[in-house]
């Protein structure tokens, strides 16, 4: 069924390629304008407009997503050239399979997220919407961008959106927090771009696929020149994707920012893992004297490095939110960690799990908003009491409300119906857990699962000692979420005596619902989605077609261009 | 030239990177700039360095790196400065904001042993 719909949808846009790549830009660029003009007077105009926008960019990616998956050896690459220069001298646009998955779940988390900001969070500061519009637009460019310095641009688009969401509803620790994310992405963008100058300076090109296709031809005396370009950026795009020891920005800045725009910011993460999967597999291919290519221990043990203190400190963290951006960086942990070992296989798996794991963390940034207030509701507690922990192994010791009885003895409890709205609230709950720990029956359990079952060799090959590494940490690290998680369920949803109902409002439980409900869909269709990730990586660690489909796309000849002499010069 | 060039480069960036792990935010700042000023400047240098030649082609001379400097890396710093100067600004108002709400200048918001 979804082979058929696949083709169906492939065949409706076909007429539209490849100008729908540019969509995903052009559109909340153009929204964010409108948005801006409508102003923050007319606020049902604003919501409309900026829902419409998200809700069409979201149908382009999946568009899209159904456009490069078509089944077969040669993979189908949408390549977009906006200006109509010949590669490699204009901009380029790529969606491939990862770019369109990448999109997707970038949309899908958007849409979501916007709906829970407008049942409040829209009204705690001004331009909530043209700054979304323009996140979106800065995250959807980044994945879409075929040329290194492009790359730079669309990542300082995103953040600077992203600076501006941090301190939507201002507040000291959002300030504050705002204040350092702002001076280490400043630092981090001021070493991308030495890394893109020092590649400019050896490749003399900017153009990702261009780079490839020059590098082999680089002299060894130069290589370590080329080393130390890709390690900057290598530097650079990790602390982007929130890898240890660069990662200690992430919790302040994530836990103290408003709901809808954490679970948007879970995706910046996954902007830094992607930059650099593309820009790893593409300019690092192996070279002759090893079969492993330059700097794969280095992530993997980066990587590893990232799971174990995120659970470290999951240990010790009793705040839901500060809970949700620690997995945020278990999950980026998880990614760099896989990427190192360059699999397909395994990689197939990895970008399975960023899917599952993606969705699972924005949910718990929606929900522990609402868990809080609920809290906030029932005990008067603040939302930031969690924030100067007691023993975070010390369960609250809640007085006791009159006409509970907590002896087996007496006369049987009869149990309180749980109310609906605390009940939707612990399933979400339930089903973040299962995912972030990695349980059966949904995508997380899958997901480290065909990644536990490639590290550990079902074929044969034998398991190197990092491997095993890999396979003990991930296994310890879904145990220490899964504890951690549950003692915070217990917490919040069980041991509460009269507690005050929570009042959600239904556009509150729709994103969360929906959240949900992409996981069970990504369950469900987990083995052609599994398909599609893996045939992704193939084509990532072999990325000859890549190149190719850049290399030969030439520009439409328009009715009046002059031809171009072959020797350039003279016009 | 490659020397000077280099070593104003060298000091901008050393500068940067001190004041950058200076504990007053409004040190900081002057940091994230002198930095910014040592990448553009090596972003610039990455090109070729050359004196009197042009960016632009002019009918006549053989259109090669032989005959003009690197318009690329011109374009690419001058794209650079707009992205440094509009998040530097940024930077500022958040300092400014954090100064009012935390009643000093401290990168934490606090002073400690004051």
């Amino acid at each position: 069924m979804i082979a058929t719909l696949t083709a169906a949808v492939a065949d409706a846009v076909a007429p539209l390629m490849p100008h729908l790549v540019v969509a995903p830009v052009v559109i909340p660029l153009v929204a964010a304008a409108a948005l801006l003009a409508i102003g923050e007077g007319r606020r049902g105009l604003l919501v409309a407009g900026s829902l419409a926008a998200m809700a069409v960019t979201l149908a382009v990616a999946l568009a899209l997503l159904a456009w490069v998956d078509v089944r077969g050896a040669t993979p189908v690459i949408a390549v977009y050239l906006p200006a109509n220069w010949d590669v490699p001298f204009g901009i380029v646009l790529v969606a491939d399979r990862l770019s369109a998955l990448m999109l997707a779940i970038t949309a899908v988390v958007a849409v979501c997220a916007l709906v829970f900001a407008v049942a409040r969070w829209q009204r705690a500061g001004v331009y909530f919407h043209p700054l979304f519009q323009l996140q979106v637009m800065g995250i959807n460019g980044a994945f879409l961008t075929a040329d290194l310095f492009n790359l730079f641009v669309f990542v300082e688009v995103m953040l600077t959106a992203s600076y501006a969401l941090l301190l939507h509803g201002s507040g000291r620790a959002r300030v504050q927090a705002g204040l350092h994310y702002i001076a280490v992405n400043l630092v981090a963008s001021a070493l991308f771009l030495l890394g893109v100058a020092m590649i400019y300076g050896i490749a003399g090109t900017l153009g990702m696929a261009d780079v490839a296709q020059k590098l082999p031809a680089i002299p060894p005396h130069d290589r370590g020149l080329l080393y130390a370009g890709a390690a900057l950026l290598g530097v650079a795009l990790l602390a982007k994707a929130a890898v240890w020891p660069l990662n200690f920005w992430l919790v302040p800045a994530y836990s103290a920012a408003a709901a809808p725009v954490a679970a948007v910011f879970v995706l910046l993460t996954k902007v830094g893992f992607y930059a650099v999967l593309r820009l790893w597999t593409l300019f690092l291919a192996p070279q002759a004297d090893s079969t492993t290519r330059f700097g794969a221990d280095v992530l993997v043990l980066m990587g590893l490095a990232t799971v174990v203190v995120a659970a470290l400190t999951m240990i010790a963290s009793r705040n839901v939110r500060r809970l949700a951006a620690l997995a945020t960086m278990m999950s980026a942990g998880t990614l760099v960690a896989v990427l190192g070992f360059g699999s397909a296989e395994l990689l197939g798996g990895a970008l399975y799990y960023l899917l599952g794991s993606t969705l699972a963390v924005a949910t718990l940034f929606l929900l522990a908003d609402l868990i809080e207030r609920a809290r906030e509701k029932g005990t008067g507690a603040t939302a930031d009491e969690g924030l100067v922990a007691p023993p975070p192994f010390a369960f609250d010791e809640q007085p006791v409300a009159s006409g509970v009885n907590l002896d087996d003895e007496e006369a049987a409890l009869i149990g309180q119906p749980i109310p609906i709205a605390l009940a939707f609230l612990g399933l979400a709950f339930i089903v973040c857990v299962l995912l972030i720990a990695g349980l059966p029956p949904l995508a997380g359990f899958l997901a480290k699962f065909t990644m536990l079952a490639v590290l550990v060799g079902h074929d044969g090959a034998p398991t190197s000692s990092l491997g095993w590494a890999v396979v003990v940490v991930l296994i310890l690290s879904s145990l220490v979420a899964l504890l951690v998680l549950v003692r915070t369920g217990i917490r919040y949803f069980w041991v509460p005596q009269g507690r005050a109902v929570p009042h959600l409002a239904v556009i509150e439980c729709l994103p969360i619902g929906g959240l949900v409900a992409g996981v069970v869909c990504i369950t469900v269709a987990g083995g052609p989605i599994l398909r599609y990730t893996t045939a992704a990586a193939t084509h990532l660690l072999d990325p000859s077609a890549y190149v190719q489909a850049v290399a030969g796309t030439k520009a439409t000849p328009g009715p009046t261009q002059p031809s171009r002499a072959a020797g350039g010069g003279t016009r | 030239m490659e020397i000077v060039l280099s070593a104003a480069i060298g000091i901008l960036g050393a500068s940067g990177i001190w004041l950058v792990l200076r504990a007053r935010t409004f040190q900081v700042l002057m940091g994230l700039s002198l930095v910014s000023y040592a990448v553009n400047l090596f972003l610039f240098s990455m090109g070729s360095l050359s004196i009197g030649q042009e960016p632009i082609v002019t009918p006549g001379i053989p259109a090669d790196l032989a005959h003009y400097t690197d318009p690329m890396v011109q374009a690419l710093v001058l794209t650079a400065i707009v992205i440094g100067f509009a998040t530097t600004a940024l930077f500022l108002v958040v300092l400014l904001a954090l100064r009012g709400l935390a009643d000093n200048d401290h990168v934490d918001g606090k002073d400690e042993g004051a």
